[in-house]
Formats: C-alpha cells, structure tokens, sequence
C-alpha cells in the first residue's frame, strides 16, 4: 500500500510508522503521555496483517529486555515509554548498547524529577545524550518536531540503528505526543523474511548453523586488553556516526545577528517567535538539532562567529545550553530560557527572554 | 584381554557431548552447573535441534555458560532471562528457546520476570539451578537460603525474622496457569542424573510443541559457598535441601507423566 | 557366561579433581592420582582396572565431562 493522509496524535503516527515500516515486535508498558503508542497498536492487530508481535509487558524492565532479547535476534523491534519508565529502561539500554543491538526507544517525555508530572517537559536531554545508563556509550537521538516526524523517525531510527548497529531513541515530549497534526504516512515495507534477517545481521543469535561459529549477544569482558579494544571500537564507531550522521535545520539564519537553539516543541514556538521578532526588526534565527547526537557542534560553531548572541530555548532548567557552550567555546555569550512546570512559553515569552538575557 | 582392547571406538558408551567445547569450564570443582550443561548439550543433540536453539545465560556463575555449549546465546541482565525468552519466542515461535537462571537471578532480582513469563504461557523452558547461595559473588544469602544456612550475609544463620522465609519460587510456579510442566530434580547421583536428563528432555519437548513454559528446577550444590567438600556438599544436600525443595514433578499437563 | 568388561580414559588436564566420580562408581575403580596435572589438581584414574564394568555412572556425574567410558563384552 501506499502513502496515506491523516489527521491523528503523534503517539498514534509512531505505531501506524512501525508497523509500516516492517517492524518485528513492540514491548511496552502503559505510561501517560504515550500510551496511545500501545493502544493504537493493539487496536490495529497488525499481527493479523503484517506479523508485527505487541506486546504489553510487565514493566517497563521487562520491555526493554524484550526489546534486547528481540533484538539480539536480528529483530527489528521497538519499545516506547515516558520519562521514569525510560528511567527503568536505562539498564536494558546500557545492555543494547554495549552489545552493539540494533534497537529502537521512544520517549515521550515529562516532568521530573521522580514522578514529577504528566505535563510536556525537556528535561531528559541529558539522559538522552551523556549516557543515562552506565558505561561509555552513545544512543542516535533524534528529536521530531511534527507529528509528521514522528511517523518519519521511525523509519530513520530503524535505518541508523541498523547500519550502525547501535540502539537510537526518538526523542519527543508531550507536546508531540499528544497534539494532532495531518501526516502523511510512509508506504508499507514488508517486514524482511529470516533470510534476509541472517544476511543482513550474520551475528544475530537465530540458532548455530554448521558453518559457523557460535554467535553470543553479550557485553560482558572480563579480559582487560579486549575490553579495552571492545570500548575502542565503540568510540570509533560513535566518531563515524558524528562524522556522518549530524541532523538539523535552520530558519531564517542567513542574515541574523542573534541565534534561538531549540528542538522538539520548542523549535515549534522558537520559529513563531522569530517571526515576531522580525517584525519588530529583531534579525534572529533559529537552528534546530534534530540528531540531539550526535550534535550539530560544527554547525553551531560556525555561528559564533556570525551572531552576537545565542539563547538556548529548552523545557528544562538548561541542559542542551551547555553543549552549546561547548561548541561556541566562549566565543558569544550563551544562555538559556526554560520553564519547568509543564508550562509552555508563548513566542512572546521567548522574546522577552531574550530581550533580557542575550540582548 | 587388556585395557588396550577395551580402549577401542567401537566400545564407546559414554562421553562428552560434541557440543560442549574443549574450553575448561570456570567452574569450581564439583560443581553442580557442569553436570546440567552437559545434560542440556547432550539432549540437544540427541533430540537434532541445536541449529533451532536460543540459550540465555544469566548474571551469576552460569553467565559464562556461552563458552562452553556451541550454540547460539544471548547472555540477559540479571533477572530478566525470562522477559528476553518471552520475546525470542514470540518472534522465532519455532526455536527452542531457554533461560539457564540461578536462585538469586530467577527469585530475587527476576521474580517479576519469572512470574510474567509463568503466567503468559509462551512456550519457553527455564532451567533454574537452586543451590541456596550466591556463589559468583561469593556466598551471600539466596532467596532459597535455609532457615539457619550460613552465608556472607548471613553470618549467623538465616534468621527468619531478619531475613524471610527460603522461598519455594517453584511451588508458586506450578500455580500459574501458563506453566505446564514444573519439576524439581538433582543431579548428585548417577540415576539423579538420568532422571534429571529425562525432564530436561521433555522439557525441551514442551518448548516445540508449544505447550507453555516448562520449569526444570535442579536443586543443586555450590560446595565452595557451602565451604564443603563437593562430596560432602552432596550429603548435606540431602540431609538439608532436599526436606525443604523436595524432588519430583509438582505440576504436568502435558498427559504423559513420563518422569515420576 | 558374558562378561562385561569396562575400562575409562580420563581427561587429565580436565579434571579437577572433585572425587564425585570415586563417589559415584560401583565397583569401586577410581581413585585420585598421586600426580597433579597443570593446573595443580590431582586427577581421577583407573586404580582397579579389573573391577570396571564400564556402567558409566562416573561420566554421568563428571561435572566437567572428563570421563570417557568404554564397555565390551567378554565371552
């Protein structure tokens, strides 16, 4: 089948983008402000059409271990949750990564700390991106800002996370989850046959085959000097992606002399807000990392030496700024704007934060 | 008639499987976990499926397991083999899928996953080693530790006041409904062994046929972490752990009880 | 009358030396060497080669599949 136009959530174009997609399975356990991921899929039955398993599981633990043990079969499989179940899932995904799995994880974040709200919230940046779970390790985060993305970074998480054989997350928050939006929806893949599968991932654990060695999913080295050599492949690999992999877009940067940097819903209101600001003859612009990482460093480097100043727009109390930082190296002044309540900024309030802070 | 005529290939009866490797195994001597990798590889074999195999390894002594059977594994975070399983064989329904977990990684840390998976019915195969004790982590109280049994953290005896009562995770199994066949057997004697290699192999059997989640509990010895000669361990099984985890089938609906 | 006669080749670099198949044989065959392999463990071997009947009980519960046993009929 084809593309189709909708009018739906975008939890709900997450699952009708996995089963699209050619997904194997999804794993996960009712958490607001996503559980329309896991309603919707269980409301399809796309067992009965594509073969594509749903699982409810019972935990969030329990999922992401799913999603590891799926995985370590070759399977193209997804979990998704909010902010403290993604917590819990921290150690399955420190797994994945260290075993070099393929995966996908949605979060559709909230408030925190703790159990903290239902509310929108941004405030798992630095979970996403540093680590989150134990050990050196990187996940491809992208950060849709549409319903449209939602349903399109499925599919591109799957490729990444295959290609490099690396876990990714799909970064989102309550705003995206839950606003409705027209979408247009990918065209049916088919879901690849247990051949295709062995081709595509030899190392994939499906049953030892005469002509090979054993395959073993495993993280777990207790030589010193192949541990070591282990983690130096990972950091090479993470420097492929970083060379390779940076996603982001700019609005209205040609000629501007102060710079918002926001993704996910804020980009959605930063953009209104240099609208209005140019109105007022404001010359801002706004570039929007869509790979949370690796992070367009390069990019936002390069307008140090254009801007006077930047302003780190964020639904936290300022997380992405200092990546931001990092790649201006004190070049420009940098700051943040943030609520943290589950309040939304206006446009309005952006500007007059930066009127405040960066002007 | 010497030695020499007996030592010939065509008197062979008894050996290593082919599948457990040449790798020496890490095991403390005497260890109980040997004997049951053997049973599984030698069943495996006999039964033609290792090419249609997915073991998990858990966190313990037995995470190295995938050293030394060659077949395909995946080695879970502690406790959550059975959540791993279940989605293997959702996704691979025709693989014999199957979870090897200690006392600590199945009842302590995984006993949610246990459960889940137990009640769900998938068909998958748990092969639980209870020997009372942590052993990789150097002998701290288990889950399954007996009323007065000595341990790191328990230096005194387990005191039911301060610790709980040893829990009988597999009498709660063989409750569920998604379980169809729960056994518990040894492996300290010869015929313990047989009768031990038999449940495995129905066990497995249940795995293909999809009759549901099939429990093989081995109570089993750690006689480093008991402090006890592996002989002495196994008397002291018997003395001790079996009056508390008592051998048998507690549970079978398949409709041959071929393993009493 | 048929006989049985039994004889087993142990693993010498396998075995650890944890007497569970001393325990486990019938007849009595086995005892521990006096001579440690590599790894310093003294080693299962045949002490009362006449005695064997090749039962098997020894491998069964070698916990590190050490044992081979073989077995023959003697008319």
């Amino acid at each position: 089948m084809s593309e189709e136009i909708k009018l739906m959530k975008g939890n709900e174009a997450i699952a009708h983008a996995a089963i699209r997609c050619g997904c194997d399975g999804y794993f996960g356990y009712p958490i607001t402000p996503q559980s329309e991921v896991l309603e919707t899929l269980m409301e399809i039955e796309p067992w009965k059409t594509t073969g594509m398993n749903v699982l409810q599981a019972e935990s969030e633990i329990a999922a992401i271990n799913m999603v590891y043990g799926g995985a370590g079969t070759g399977k193209k499989v997804l979990t998704s949750s909010s902010s403290p179940g993604v917590s819990l899932k921290q150690e399955g995904i420190s797994y994945l990564a260290g075993a070099e799995l393929p995966a996908l994880i949605v979060n559709v974040m909230r408030g925190g700390p703790g159990l903290g709200t239902i509310q929108p919230s941004q405030a798992d940046y630095f979970q996403t991106v540093k680590g989150g779970g134990h050990g050196d390790y990187r996940l491809i985060a992208l950060a849709p800002a549409s319903v449209q993305e939602m349903a399109d970074f499925v599919g591109l998480a799957f490729d990444l996370a295959f290609k490099y054989r690396n876990p990714a997350i799909i970064l989102a928050d309550g705003v995206i989850g839950q606003m409705m939006e027209k979408v247009v929806l990918p065209p049916f893949k088919p879901r690849r046959t247990d051949e295709e599968i062995e081709k595509e991932c030899p190392w994939a654990a499906v049953g030892k085959k005469k002509n090979r060695e054993r395959n073993v999913i495993t993280s777990l080295e207790l030589d010193p000097a192949v541990m070591e050599e282990r983690n130096n492949h990972l950091q090479r690999k993470y420097k492929t992606i970083e060379e390779n992999e940076v996603r982001y877009e700019e609005y209205m940067c040609e000629d501007a002399e102060y710079l918002f940097v926001a993704f996910g819903s804020s980009a959605r209101i930063c953009q209104k807000a240099v609208e209005l600001a140019r109105a007022q003859g404001i010359k801002v612009g706004l570039l929007r990392p869509i790979t949370l990482w690796p992070f367009p460093t390069k990019a936002i480097a390069k307008y140090a030496d254009q801007v006077k100043s930047m302003l780190s727009v964020e639904l936290n109390a300022g997380q992405m700024v200092e990546d931001i930082r990092l790649a201006v190296n004190g070049k420009v002044k940098v700051e943040h704007f943030g609520r943290l309540g589950g309040i939304v900024y206006t446009p309005d309030e952006i500007i007059e934060a930066m009127k405040a802070k960066i002007m | 008639m010497t030695i020499e005529d007996i030592i010939k290939p065509e008197n062979l009866v008894y050996k290593k499987p082919d599948i457990m490797n040449d790798r020496p195994m890490h095991y403390c001597p005497g260890c109980s976990h040997g004997v049951v990798h053997k049973l599984i590889a030698e069943v495996l074999e006999e039964m033609g499926v290792v090419e249609d195999t997915i073991g998990i390894t858990p966190v313990g002594c037995a995470v190295f397991a995938y050293n030394y059977l060659d077949i395909d594994w995946e080695e879970a975070a502690h406790g959550r083999a059975p959540a791993m399983a279940v989605a293997i064989k959702r996704l691979r329904p025709n693989k014999l899928v199957f979870t090897y977990q200690g006392d600590g990684d199945l009842a302590a840390i995984g006993t949610a996953e246990t459960i889940h998976a137990c009640n769900r019915g998938d068909s998958i195969t748990i092969i639980f080693i209870n020997n009372g004790i942590y052993g990789m982590t150097g002998g701290q109280m288990a889950p399954t530790t007996l009323e007065g049994m000595k341990t790191a953290t328990c230096p005194y005896g387990r005191n039911t006041k301060l610790n709980g009562y040893p829990l009988k995770i597999t009498n709660l199994l063989k409750e569920l409904d998604g379980t169809c066949y729960v056994t518990r057997q040894s492996v300290h004697t010869a015929a313990a062994v047989r009768k031990a290699k038999k449940a495995i192999r129905k066990a497995f059997e249940n795995n293909l046929n999809q009759k549901g989640v099939s429990v093989v509990e081995i109570v089993s010895t750690c006689n480093s972490g008991w402090k006890l000669t592996p002989e002495k361990a196994n008397e002291w099984m018997e003395q001790n752990m079996f009056p508390a985890y008592p051998l048998g089938d507690l549970k079978d609906t398949t409709g041959d009880s071929q393993t009493k | 009358m048929a006989k049985i006669k039994g004889a087993i080749v142990v693993n010498k670099e396998r075995c650890k030396g944890c007497r569970l198949c001393v325990v486990a044989c019938p007849a009595k065959v086995i005892a521990m060497s006096k001579q440690v392999n590599s790894k310093g463990y003294n080693y299962a071997q045949m002490a009362n080669e006449d005695a064997c009947v090749g039962c098997a009980s020894c491998g069964i519960v070698c916990p590190d599949g050490c044992i081979s046993v073989y077995k023959v009929k003697v008319d």
